[in-house]
């Protein structure tokens, strides 16, 4: 057997166990990133081999949380990709805004960074009660951070630079108590989110949504997850309501592709009108 | 169409000069050029308007298409990272995209599409380093090297950006150090028994 074979074997074992063990199923990833990830964690965690981790991810739920963050690529921004949020702004806010209640999911939220930019552009729409995001995410330390809304400092200028180029009508500053090297979310940003974990993988639908974020997971699923989660999208949205998704990932192939409309190509908003 | 030399694909690194360097190595290439070609160039300042892959197809024989997500990788055609995303080789040989962090300061990185295709190819790639200011792609090219691949380098001294290729020949045993214009002909000679196959159902041959 091959060196890469053999590292293939011990990535299935590692997985296997901890689907067994703890319920995360890893199994339709894409396998060239998590390798790159195990690779890391490998490192972080001083260890040579894969398998030499699975003793301790058994019986260590720490170790394991630790393991959970490193696997799952968090990166994320305020405003990331400005122009999504623009049109964000122009085609579906307007649309929405006349509605008695409005339900936003954030799938994948990740740091939070993405859930306060979506909290002032309703602020800056009117939309002040009335509303409800749910924000979930299966890591749950970085949902952790996602609560606090305290970033690095040293993000604020490309955070500012993204919240001018989506149309921002004040100035970001405004949103924010900066302290040392870093900045803190305004308290009333947070009023209508509810962080919470959930599994896109493993669990269903929580509600009746009208309008689902998901932007940059659904890339690192293969194409079986990805429709799993289409489904799900599909089976959460109220019909006209609106889905999001990354802008290198394309709801064209699925089989759920019928039931919406394309709004805006580039920025991946579609419309559910059946 | 049989492969009896064993190559399946080839993957190429390109960062400053990359504009002038990829049509010179794209362009001799004949359509009927056996594997495909993949490619990171480090992010182009013009971004994401698909400028960079109609500035290839303009000049080469070869259909050049940005890369996306769980494609399938098909033979004689040109892929090219997009702008701001990893590109990974999945060992079903499946294009993947991926956001994480920056690797050596860049996204798309070279070391992550080598690395990732020297784990989908393993002995059947053909790794090309091309100008560049960084040292990314030199780990990449070490483990394609590891792998029982071909490992190819501009060379230095004829490169816009030496630092890149020179990081590739430090960091390990490179099969052909070569000038841009040699390139395109040892990539023929190397899969000249596939060319010579397939040009017998296809009947035409540069
Ligand atoms: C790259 S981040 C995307 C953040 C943000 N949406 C953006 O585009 O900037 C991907 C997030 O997806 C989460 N994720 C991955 N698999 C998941 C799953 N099965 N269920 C829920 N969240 C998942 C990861 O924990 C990570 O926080």
């Amino acid at each position: 057997m091959k060196r890469t074979d053999i590292e293939n074997l011990e990535t299935k074992l590692l997985l296997d166990a901890i689907y067994k063990r703890y319920g995360y199923d890893f199994s339709h990833y894409a396998t060239a990133s998590l390798k790159r990830r195990i690779e890391h964690f490998l490192n972080e965690s001083n260890h040579d081999k894969i398998t030499e981790t699975i003793p301790r991810l058994l019986y260590d739920e720490v170790f394991f949380e630790e393991l959970i963050q490193t696997l799952s690529i968090t990166v994320t921004e305020m405003f990331r990709d400005p122009f999504v949020y623009r049109a964000i702004r122009g085609k579906i806010i307007p649309t929405l805004k006349d509605l008695p209640f409005l339900k936003i999911w954030h799938a994948g939220c990740a740091t939070g960074e993405e859930v306060y930019s979506m909290a002032i552009l309703l602020k800056e729409a009117g939309i002040f009660k009335n509303f409800h995001i749910y924000a979930t995410d299966f890591n749950n330390h970085a949902l952790e951070r996602a609560r606090e809304g305290i970033y690095p400092l040293k993000n604020a200028r490309i955070s500012t630079v993204n919240y001018q180029k989506s149309d921002g009508e004040t100035s970001f500053s405004d949103y924010y108590q900066s302290k040392y090297d870093s900045v803190i979310m305004n308290r009333d940003l947070k009023k209508n989110i509810t962080f919470a974990n959930h599994n896109l993988v493993t669990d269903s639908v929580f509600g009746e949504m009208n309008f689902i974020i998901c932007r940059n997971v659904m890339i690192y699923f293969d194409k079986i997850l990805q429709e799993r989660v289409f489904h799900l999208f599909n089976d959460s949205l109220s019909i006209g309501g609106f889905l999001c998704i990354g802008s290198k990932e394309s709801l064209q192939f699925s089989e759920v592709y019928d039931n919406f409309e394309e709004v805006a190509r580039k920025e991946r908003i579609y419309r559910k009108i059946r | 169409m049989s492969k009896k030399n064993g190559y399946k694909a080839v993957v190429v690194g390109v960062s400053a000069g990359g504009m002038d360097a990829l049509p010179r190595i794209l362009k001799p290439l004949p359509k009927n050029f056996p594997l495909p070609i993949i490619i990171v160039q480090h992010t182009h300042p013009s971004g994401d308007d698909g400028f960079f892959v109609r500035y290839l197809n303009q000049r080469c024989k070869l259909e050049v298409i940005e890369a996306t997500e769980n494609q399938p990788i098909e033979d004689g055609k040109v892929y090219l990272a997009p702008a701001d995303r990893h590109l990974l080789i999945e060992q079903d040989r499946l294009l993947a995209l991926s956001t994480a962090s920056k690797v050596n300061h860049s996204r798309p990185s070279i070391d992550v599409l080598f690395e990732s295709a020297a784990d989908a190819y393993d002995s059947g790639l053909i790794g090309i380093i091309l100008t560049g200011a960084t040292s990314d792609g030199a780990k990449g090219m070490k483990k394609i090297d590891d792998c029982g691949g071909i490992t190819i380098a501009q060379n230095p001294e004829t490169a816009k950006a030496p630092a890149m290729p020179k990081a590739a020949i430090e960091a390990c045993e490179i099969d052909y150090v070569l000038p841009l214009e040699n390139i395109p002909e040892e990539l023929l000679k190397l899969t000249r028994k596939v060319i010579f196959t397939s040009s017998l159902n296809q009947g035409d041959i540069s």
